[in-house]
């Protein structure tokens, strides 16, 4: 069978122009890699700290995000055309808003000037803020993936299922969600991949403190502006993300992969 | 009309913009009802209102004693109505196994696991599938998904399966086993069958009624409706010759009706009017 189709051939040009920008910078990245001291830049205890500091706040913004996402997407797929489309341009604001002006908007809610002020709860520059900021702006990209996924597969399938006697919540875990796999799975990884990289939002409203606010991409920041130490440091935390991104992206294909082909019993 | 003791009692008012859907409905017990009706009659719509999918503008719908439906605000949710909707697609849950498909329902109501599962296998067995129980819906064929889907809402023991037009995305040879297990396996269920094949209605049905524009035009034996054919939709649901009364006029002795085409001659005070249906058939 020709599987070609019909695009016109010459546009391979600019596809393979695109593809080079996105790899080429990249393989530059690790061109300038110096592998001599590598190891010893990754296991710094700055290194170690960003890291683990990025791994827990990814990972707790990543479960908050799912806590309120799933019920949001729902609500958004389940609503009339015109509910749904207000509150997705809702949803959709802190995507297109540069991450700065988020952290700026968190630092008035939650300063103590803010509106929530008078709570005296004391939430920018800790650990707690750097949560906060990411789950802002890591939100959108797992409701608006789940969303489209619940909408997508439609009422039949839930009709069955309340037809063959099932509760609102067993139809949720055993159809609902489940027909709704690849799209929670894709929208949980950017989520936290969207998480782990925050930058402009963390800086302000978190500030940039080794230990309780210095997430990896802040540490990359300050290594390679910082006073110019250490930019093989810089280049070493970058290396890891790459690596570690590749590597999630990797096993989510496997595990994707892996229900289609054990089906077989 | 005879209020039905136990079985179905349905008053069914479904107002929408483009029409009315206004129709009453009984059967009894174990019955099992053929629907049929031209493309846009209501029959999809009437299902949906019994399966509690659609809402009802006015009207009462009373399953085996229990008021499932009515005026005063009574609505049983479906999953509490005990009634299943199979429509042309299976609808099998993609995600799980034939076997965990049927075990679904049972599994919704608190049944344990394993006995559910070996439940499904039964119900495998009893369809013609054992051993395809680990098998997905896209493993399937059409004809076996409809077996499962049948299964899956047999093995719930509904009050009152309803049958949207099953064998119609099925290639012929595949419809004639479902049509047999059908007559096997729906003897005890209160059944109300949509179909647009006459010869279904007749082979699988204890009663027809016919659907046109929101309304119940006909309603009987299967037999008795078709020999009637009191419409010009029943009468074009059976085999043989129809002419369409155009003209009519005087001659001796009698009337001559034509189409245009063919001319017939009546005896005089045959009840034809222009638009009147002659119909020519083999002999039953």
């Amino acid at each position: 069978m020709i599987r070609r189709g019909y695009a016109p051939r010459v546009l391979a040009i600019p596809a393979l122009v695109a593809v080079a920008f996105l790899v080429l910078p990249l393989a530059a990245l690790v061109g300038r890699v110096q592998w001599g001291t590598l190891w010893a830049d990754i296991t710094s205890p700055e290194a170690l700290s960003a890291l683990r500091l990025s791994v827990i706040t990814g990972l707790l913004a990543t479960v908050i995000c799912l806590l309120i996402g799933i019920p949001l997407a729902l609500l958004i797929a389940r609503s009339s055309r015109r509910t749904a489309s207000l509150l997705r341009a809702v949803v959709t604001v802190p995507l297109v808003l540069p991450p700065m002006v988020g952290g700026l908007s968190l630092l008035f809610l939650f300063g103590r000037s803010g509106w929530l002020g008078w709570t005296g709860w004391q939430i920018p520059f800790t650990t707690v803020a750097v949560v906060l900021a990411q789950v802002f702006v890591a939100l959108p990209f797992l409701v608006l993936a789940l969303e489209g996924a619940i909408r997508t597969s439609g009422l039949d399938y839930e009709r069955t299922a309340a037809g063959l006697g099932a509760g609102n919540w067993t139809i949720l875990w055993r159809v609902t969600l489940p027909l709704a796999g690849p799209g929670l799975l894709s929208g949980t990884v950017l989520c936290f991949a969207r998480a782990a990289g925050e930058f402009g939002a963390t800086a302000l409203f978190a500030g940039n403190a080794p230990g309780t606010t210095q997430t990896m991409p802040l540490a990359i920041y300050t290594a390679f502006n910082g006073a110019g130490v250490s930019q093989g440091a810089a280049i070493a935390l970058s290396l890891m993300l790459l690596v570690t991104s590749v590597s999630v992206l990797l096993l989510v294909r496997g595990w994707r992969a892996a229900p289609v082909a054990g089906a077989e019993r | 009309m005879t209020a039905v003791s136990a079985g179905l009692d349905a008053v069914i008012r479904v107002d929408r913009d483009e029409y009315l859907l206004d129709a009453v409905l009984q059967a009894s017990a174990g019955e099992t009802i053929a629907l049929m009706g031209p493309s846009g009659a209501g029959k999809s719509t009437l299902l949906g209102a019994l399966a509690g999918f659609t809402a009802l503008t006015a009207g009462e719908i009373t399953l085996d004693g229990r008021v499932l439906q009515n005026s005063s605000g009574t609505d049983v949710p479906p999953r509490e109505r005990g009634v299943i909707l199979l429509g042309q697609q299976a609808r099998l849950f993609p995600h799980l196994s034939a076997r965990d498909n049927i075990a679904f329902g049972p599994r919704a109501r608190r049944v344990p696991k394993a006995q559910a599962r070996a439940e499904a296998d039964a119900w495998m067995e009893r369809i013609g599938l054992a051993g395809l129980g680990g098998r997905r819906p896209a493993q399937l064929s059409g004809g076996q998904q409809q077996r499962v889907a049948l299964a899956r809402a047999l093995a719930t023991h509904p009050r009152m399966l309803l049958l949207d037009e099953p064998l119609a995305s099925l290639d012929p040879s595949t419809a004639d086993g479902i049509r047999a297990l059908l007559r096997d396996e729906l003897s005890d269920t209160t059944t109300i069958m949509a179909t647009h094949d006459a010869d279904d209605a007749t082979s699988l049905a204890d009663r027809l009624i016919v659907l046109e524009a929101g309304r119940v035009t006909a309603e009987g034996t299967p037999h008795e409706v078709l020999r009637e054919a009191g419409t010009p939709f029943i009468a074009s649901l059976v085999p043989g010759w129809q002419m369409r009364v155009e003209n009519i006029s005087p001659d001796a002795d009698g009337i001559r009706v034509s189409d245009g085409t063919s001319e017939l001659r009546l005896p005089l005070g045959a009840p034809v009017v222009p638009g009147s249906i002659v119909t020519v058939r083999p002999p039953s």
